[in-house]
C-alpha cells in the first residue's frame, strides 16, 4: 500500500495543473508548486506543504494523511518547520544584505498535511528539531504497541515498521505496564480488529464515513485507551470494508480472508483488472508459486480512485478450484490440443455459411473477442455474447457483471443490446438451421437453450475454466483461463481500455484462448497473426474502428478512454 | 493597602443580593443593554459613520480587555476576526466550562448573578450581528444550568431576548447546552465539536479558525464568562474609562481563585496588575498567609496547567522602560504583579486566574503525580504526542509516588515533557499537560531524585503478576519499598 503518488499522478483526473504557481523553498532548494492542487475530492485548494515537499521529490512522513481522505492532522508524524519572509511596516518583503528576502522562523512546527504553502515560504524537513519530533512521535507511538511483528500481517508493510527504522529511536526509556486494549475484534464478517496495534490515525473512520457514507466506526473511550469500535450492536459490514485494510497503515485492521495466511514479501504483485463488474477497478494481484493471495486496489483517479469493492475482492477463489476443467476431452477422453484444434479447423473449414452459432462470453478480452469476430466473419456465423446483471452501487460495483460488455460489443461479437440474438440461437439449434455450435465461457443451458437441442449438433466445441451443465455436454472440451492466468485487455462501461496481466500459470492443459484462437483464425484464414499479446493488440487497434490508434505500450498502467 | 475592587463582584456578593430579574433591575440592570442598543450612528471626522455595533466593538478594541478564559488574547482583536462578509450567520458561544482545576471564578457569577452575564452576551451578540448564541455550560455546574434557565426564561418574558428586543428590532435567542463533563470541551474547537454533537475533538488550525470556520462551520465568537461580563462595563463606561482599571495593557479587574494552603481562601476581585502574588498569598485581605508553622513551597499561578513557581525563586524580567530602552530586572517571585503579562515574562502565566499555593507540608512529587493524572484522564486522544505523552508521564509519577521511583526517571518526565508541546499538537492541551512536568521537575528536582533514589531497584523484566502485588503494599499505608519487593517475590514464588 502506497500513498505515496508521484507528483503528476496527484493530479486528478479532470483537474487541470494550475497555471498559477508559487515559489518556495524546501530544504534550502527552490522549486516552482502550483498555487492550488486537488483536495481528497479533487477540488483545487491552496497547495498544503506536504503536497508541495512531494512536489519536490522530499518525502514526509504521514500515518494519518491520505490523499483521498479528509485531513485530519492527527498523527503528527508530518511537522515540520517552515519560516516566511519578514515583512516591513510598509508589508514589503525585508531584504538581507545579499538582496535575499529575509525569513523568519515560526516558532512552532506546523503539519505539513495542512497547512497552505504561502509565496516565498521556505519549509525545512531535514532539521534536527523536525528528526526529534519525528523520533518524539515514533516513541510515543510505540509504547504502547504491543510490538508483535513477527505475528502481524502487516509486517513488511508497515509504516510504523518503516518510519521507526528511518526516523525512530533503537532503544525504548518506557517502562511501565502498557495500556491493554481488545484484540481480535470482529469489527465485521471481513474485518478483524486489533486495538493495540492501533495508532488511532482515523483512516477507517473517515474512509468509512466519508467515502462510503456509511458512518460505521467511531472512537469510543479517551486518552490513550481510545480505541475504534462499531456502535454496540452493529456489523462494519459494508460493501467497501475490506479498503481499511489497505488504508490501515498499521497491522490493527486485517482482512479475515488474508488474515495469517501469506508474509506480504513473499507475494508477486501483478497489475491487473478486476473482473467482477463493468467498473474495472485496477487492482494487484497478490500470488506466491502459482497460488493467488489477495486483490489489492492500484490507485487510478479515472476508475477506482484508491478503492475496490469487498465482492470484487474477495471473488477469487473460484480460480482454485479443485474441479477447475484442466484437460482436453474430444467427446468424454483426454486427448491433446493439436488433435483437438486439427478436429475442429477440420469440420469448420467445411461448414456451410449459416450452420455455425458462436456464443461468447464478455468475461473474455478485447483481444480474444476480436479473434472470436474474425471466426464469425470467416464462417458467417450467427455470434452473441449473454449479459450478466447484478445490483449496482453509488460507489464502484457497477450493475453489469461482465468486465468486458463493452469490448463485445466494439469487436462485434454481439450488438449493443447485447443477449437479443440468444433465442434465435437457440431456436435454430433446435430447428437445425445451426449445425456447429462453439461456445466460450458460458454455460448455454443456464441460458435458456434446450440441452435435448444440444445433442442434435453436429460439433459441440465448449472452452470453460470450470464443469457446467453445457460442458458435460461438449464434444470438444477445451479448458481456458481466468483473467489471472493470462493477459489482456478489457474496455470498462466508460469504455477505459485497460491491460492487465498474467498473475499465475493456468492449470493443467489450461491454455490463455487467445493463444488457440490466433492459431486458428492463421489456420482457416491463412492471414498471419502475431503470436504475442502486444502484438495481437496493435493488429486488433488498427482494425477496430473503436480503438484505432491505441497501442499495448501506450495503454500504461492506467489505460485509455476511447468512446463507446 | 491592597484591596479588592469589585467591578464584576460588585452586587453580587452582597448580602440580599439574589439572582433572579428583579433583584437585577433594582441594582440598574439592563440599564447598559439600552444605552447599547439604541447608541445614535456616530460620524466619523471622514465622514463615515460608525453604526451601533461598530461602536460598541471599537470600545473593546479601546479597552484593551484580554479574554479571562486562559490564553488572554485580546477580546477587541478576537473579534475583528470575525468574517462578517461570508452570508453565514455568525454564532457567539460563552465558554462556561470552567473545568481548569483550581478555578471558581465564572460559576460565583453564573450562581450569583447570572443576568449581568446575560446582559453582557447580549450587548456582545448584538456588537457582531449575532441572533443565535450558546452558553456552553460545564455538565457538573447542575443548578447553574437551572438558573441560567431560569434567567434566560425571566429576560425572554420581559421582552429583554427574543425577538425585537426593548423594541429595537433586533432579534437574539440565547440557549444553554450542557457539557457531559470533559476538560478539553473548555478548548473552543473542542466546544464547537461537542456543541454539535460529536467527540469533542478539537479542530485543526488552520483552517478551521472559529472566527471563519466555527459552530457548523459558520463564523464563531467564543467568550468566556467573565469576559462577557466585561462587556457589559465596557459599553456602561466606555472603553477608555474601563482601560484607566488595572495597567496598561492588562485593563479591568480579575478574578483571582485563590485556593490550597492558605488561611483564607476564596475568590477575590482585584485591579490586573496592581495586587503582587505575594499579597494575594499573605495580604490579610486575601489569603491571609499561610497554616501556622508552615513555609511557603510552592504557587502555581494561573490553574494547574501554568508553569509552578518555587517559593525564593528569582525571575529576571526584561522591560522596556519609557525611554524605550530594554532593562532587566530581577524580582522575587512574589513580588510580581498579578497581570497576564509579567507572569509570561516571568515564564508561566495567568491562564484561568487560579492562583493555588502549596506549602512545605505536601511532597512536589505528589502533587505533581496528582495533575499529571487528571491530564492523563482529560486527554481526549486526539493527537499522538498529548495521548501518549500524557498518560506515561502520569505513569511514572504514580509509580515514583508510591515508592517504585527510578533515579532516571526525574529525566525521563523532562524529555517526554518536552516532546509534547510548543505546536506538536492540534490544541493547548499538550502544552497544559507537560508545562507543569516541565517546571515541577526541573525547579524541585532534588525531590523528585531522592524519590528515584529510594524506590526499588528496577527490574527491567517485571512479572505483570509481581508489579500488581507490589503496588497494592506500596499503596495499602506506606509500606517500605522492601517490604513490597519481598511480598512480590513471594508471590512470584507461589
Amino acid at each position: 500500500m502506497s500513498t505515496a503518488a508521484p507528483a503528476s499522478q496527484l493530479m486528478g483526473d479532470g483537474v487541470r495543473p494550475a497555471t498559477e504557481t508559487i515559489r518556495i523553498r524546501v530544504n534550502g532548494r527552490e522549486v516552482e508548486v502550483p498555487k492550488t492542487m486537488p483536495d481528497w475530492q479533487g477540488k483545487p485548494v491552496p497547495t498544503t506543504m506536504l503536497q508541495a515537499c512531494e512536489w519536490a521529490g522530499v518525502t514526509v512522513p504521514h500515518y494519518c494523511y491520505h490523499p483521498k481522505l479528509p485531513v485530519a492532522g492527527n498523527c503528527r508524524m508530518c511537522l515540520v518547520e517552515y519560516g516566511t519572509p519578514a515583512l516591513g511596516p510598509d508589508r514589503q518583503p525585508i531584504l538581507n544584505p545579499d538582496g535575499t528576502p529575509r525569513i523568519v522562523k515560526s516558532p512552532r512546527p506546523a503539519i505539513a498535511c495542512a497547512t497552505p504553502v504561502t509565496p516565498g515560504m521556505e519549509i525545512y524537513t531535514d532539521t534536527p528539531g523536525v528528526k526529534a519530533m519525528r523520533a518524539g512521535v515514533l516513541e510515543f507511538l510505540l509504547i504502547n504497541h504491543p510490538l508483535d511483528c513477527p505475528i502481524c500481517d502487516q509486517a513488511g508493510e508497515c509504516k510504523l515498521q518503516e518510519y521507526a527504522l528511518d526516523y525512530g529511536e533503537a532503544f525504548s526509556r518506557f517502562g511501565e505496564a502498557k495500556v491493554h486494549k481488545p484484540k481480535a475484534v470482529d469489527l465485521g464478517p471481513r474485518i478483524v480488529f486489533d486495538a493495540e496495534r492501533c495508532i488511532l490515525c482515523t483512516r477507517c473512520i473517515r474512509f468509512t464515513r466519508d467515502i462510503v457514507g456509511d458512518d460505521a466506526l467511531g472512537i469510543v473511550h479517551r486518552g490513550s485507551y481510545s480505541t475504534i469500535a462499531t456502535a454496540p450492536g452493529r456489523a462494519f459490514d459494508n460493501n467497501y470494508t475490506l479498503n481499511t485494510v489497505d488504508l490501515c497503515p498499521v497491522g490493527a485492521l486485517t482482512s479475515r480472508d488474508f488474515r495469517f495466511r501469506m508474509r506480504v514479501w513473499f507475494l508477486k504483485e501483478t497489475p491487473s483488472i478486476c473482473p467482477s463488474c463493468g467498473t474495472g477497478c485496477n487492482i494487484r494481484i497478490g500470488s506466491r508459486q502459482g497460488r493467488i493471495y489477495r486483490y489489492t486496489p492500484r490507485p487510478n483517479d479515472a476508475v477506482n480512485s484508491h478503492w475496490m469493492c469487498d465482492y470484487g475482492r474477495l471473488n477469487y477463489k473460484w480460480i482454485h478450484r479443485p474441479d477447475r476443467l484442466q484437460k482436453v476431452e474430444i467427446r468424454g477422453r483426454v486427448s491433446s490440443w493439436e488433435l483437438a484444434s486439427d478436429q475442429i479447423l477440420q469440420q469448420l473449414r467445411v461448414a456451410s455459411p449459416g450452420s455455425v452459432g458462436l456464443v461468447a462470453s464478455a468475461r473474455l478480452s478485447n483481444e480474444e473477442l476480436w479473434l472470436l469476430s474474425r471466426l464469425k466473419a470467416r464462417l458467417h456465423a450467427l455470434s452473441d455474447a449473454v449479459p450478466r446483471e447484478g445490483e449496482g452501487d453509488a460507489l464502484l460495483l457497477h450493475a453489469d457483471r461482465n468486465p468486458n460488455t463493452q469490448g463485445a460489443r466494439l469487436t462485434g461479437v454481439c450488438y449493443t443490446e447485447m443477449g437479443s440474438q440468444l433465442p434465435l440461437i437457440w431456436e435454430r439449434i433446435r430447428t437445425g438451421q445451426i449445425r456447429i455450435l462453439l461456445v466460450f465461457g458460458e454455460d448455454v443451458i443456464r441460458q435458456g437453450c434446450d440441452p435435448a437441442s444440444l445433442d442434435q449438433l453436429e460439433m459441440l466445441v465448449v472452452c470453460d475454466v470450470l464443469p457446467n451443465a453445457t460442458t458435460a455436454k461438449a464434444h470438444f472440451l477445451l479448458p481456458g483461463c481466468a483473467p489471472a492466468e493470462k493477459s489482456g485487455t478489457f474496455t470498462n462501461v466508460h469504455g477505459r481500455v485497460q491491460r492487465f496481466h498474467a498473475a499465475i500459470p493456468p492449470p493443467g492443459e489450461a491454455r490463455p484462448e487467445w493463444q488457440f484462437l490466433a492459431e486458428w483464425v492463421t489456420r482457416l484464414t491463412g492471414e498471419s497473426l502475431p503470436g504475442h499479446l502486444p502484438g495481437l493488440f496493435n493488429r486488433m487497434a488498427s482494425e477496430v474502428r473503436a480503438f484505432q490508434g491505441l497501442t499495448w505500450s501506450e495503454l500504461g498502467d492506467l489505460g485509455r478512454l476511447v468512446p463507446v | 493597602m491592597p484591596a479588592e475592587y469589585r467591578l464584576i463582584l460588585k452586587h453580587a456578593l452582597e448580602p440580599g443580593y439574589t439572582p433572579d430579574l428583579a433583584c437585577y433591575l433594582r441594582h440598574g440592570g439592563y440599564e447598559t443593554l439600552r444605552k447599547g442598543l439604541t447608541l445614535p450612528p456616530r460620524t466619523l471626522p471622514d465622514g463615515r459613520s460608525l453604526s451601533p455595533q461598530e461602536q460598541i466593538r471599537e470600545e473593546v478594541v479601546k479597552s484593551g480587555l484580554r479574554g479571562r478564559g486562559g490564553a488572554g488574547f485580546p477580546c477587541g482583536l478576537k473579534w475583528s476576526f470575525v468574517d462578517r462578509r461570508s452570508g453565514k450567520p455568525i454564532y457567539l458561544i460563552c465558554n462556561a466550562d470552567e473545568s481548569e482545576p483550581g478555578t471558581f471564578k465564572d460559576r460565583q457569577i453564573i450562581y450569583r448573578d447570572p443576568h449581568q452575564l446575560l446582559e453582557g452576551m447580549i450587548l456582545a451578540c448584538f456588537a457582531n450581528d449575532v441572533h443565535l448564541g450558546f452558553i456552553y455550560i460545564r455538565g457538573e455546574f447542575t443548578e447553574g444550568a437551572r438558573i441560567l434557565e431560569r434567567a434566560l426564561a425571566e429576560a425572554r418574558d420581559h421582552g429583554l431576548l427574543g425577538k425585537n428586543i426593548l423594541g429595537t428590532g433586533y432579534d437574539l435567542d440565547i440557549l444553554v447546552h450542557r457539557g457531559a463533563g470533559a476538560y478539553i470541551c473548555g478548548e473552543e474547537t473542542g466546544l464547537i465539536e461537542s456543541l454539535e454533537g460529536k467527540r469533542p475533538y478539537p479542530r485543526i488550525k488552520p483552517p478551521y479558525f472559529p472566527a471563519v470556520l466555527g459552530l457548523y462551520l459558520c463564523p464563531t465568537i467564543v467568550n468566556n464568562v467573565e469576559t462577557l461580563c466585561n462587556i457589559k462595563h465596557i459599553v456602561a463606561m466606555g472603553g477608555s474609562e474601563f482601560a484607566k482599571i488595572g495597567t496598561p495593557n492588562n485593563t479591568g479587574t480579575r478574578l483571582v481563585s485563590l485556593s490550597g494552603h492558605v488561611r483564607r481562601p476564596g475568590c477575590y476581585e482585584i485591579e490586573t496588575g496592581k495586587v503582587t502574588l505575594g499579597e494575594l498569598i499573605f495580604d490579610p485581605a486575601f489569603g491571609g498567609g499561610l497554616r501556622e508553622g508552615r513555609q511557603l513551597q510552592a504557587v502555581i499561578p494561573g490553574g494547574v496547567s501554568a508553569k509552578v513557581f518555587r517559593a525564593g525563586e528569582r525571575v529576571s524580567l526584561r522591560r522596556r522602560g519609557l525611554d524605550g530602552k530594554e532593562v532587566v530586572e530581577e524580582r522575587d517571585v512574589l513580588d510580581l504583579p498579578y497581570d497576564f503579562d509579567t507572569l509570561i515574562a516571568a515564564g508561566s502565566m495567568s491562564g484561568s486566574g487560579a492562583v493555588i499555593v502549596i506549602d512545605d507540608s505536601v511532597s512536589m512529587v505528589d502533587v505533581l503525580a496528582n495533575i499529571s493524572a487528571f491530564f492523563a484522564h482529560e486527554s481526549c486522544g486526539q493527537c499522538t504526542p498529548c495521548r501518549e505523552g500524557s498518560l506515561w508521564m502520569a505513569k511514572i509519577l504514580k509509580r515514583l509516588a508510591s515508592g517504585r521511583g527510578r533515579p532516571r526517571d526525574a529525566e525521563d518526565l523532562l524529555h517526554i515533557a518536552d516532546n509534547i508541546p510548543g505546536g506538536r499538537t492540534i490544541c493547548a492541551f499538550g502544552d497544559a499537560c507537560s508545562w507543569p512536568v516541565q517546571s515541577t521537575v526541573s525547579k524541585f528536582k532534588e525531590q523528585f531524585l531522592a524519590r528515584g533514589a529510594e524506590g526499588e531497584p528496577y527490574r527491567k523484566v517485571a512479572q505483570p503478576a509481581a508489579t500488581s502485588v507490589a503496588r497494592l503494599s506500596g499503596t495499602g499505608g506506606g509500606a517500605h519499598p522492601a517490604a513490597s519487593a519481598l511480598a512480590s517475590s513471594v508471590s512470584t514464588a507461589s
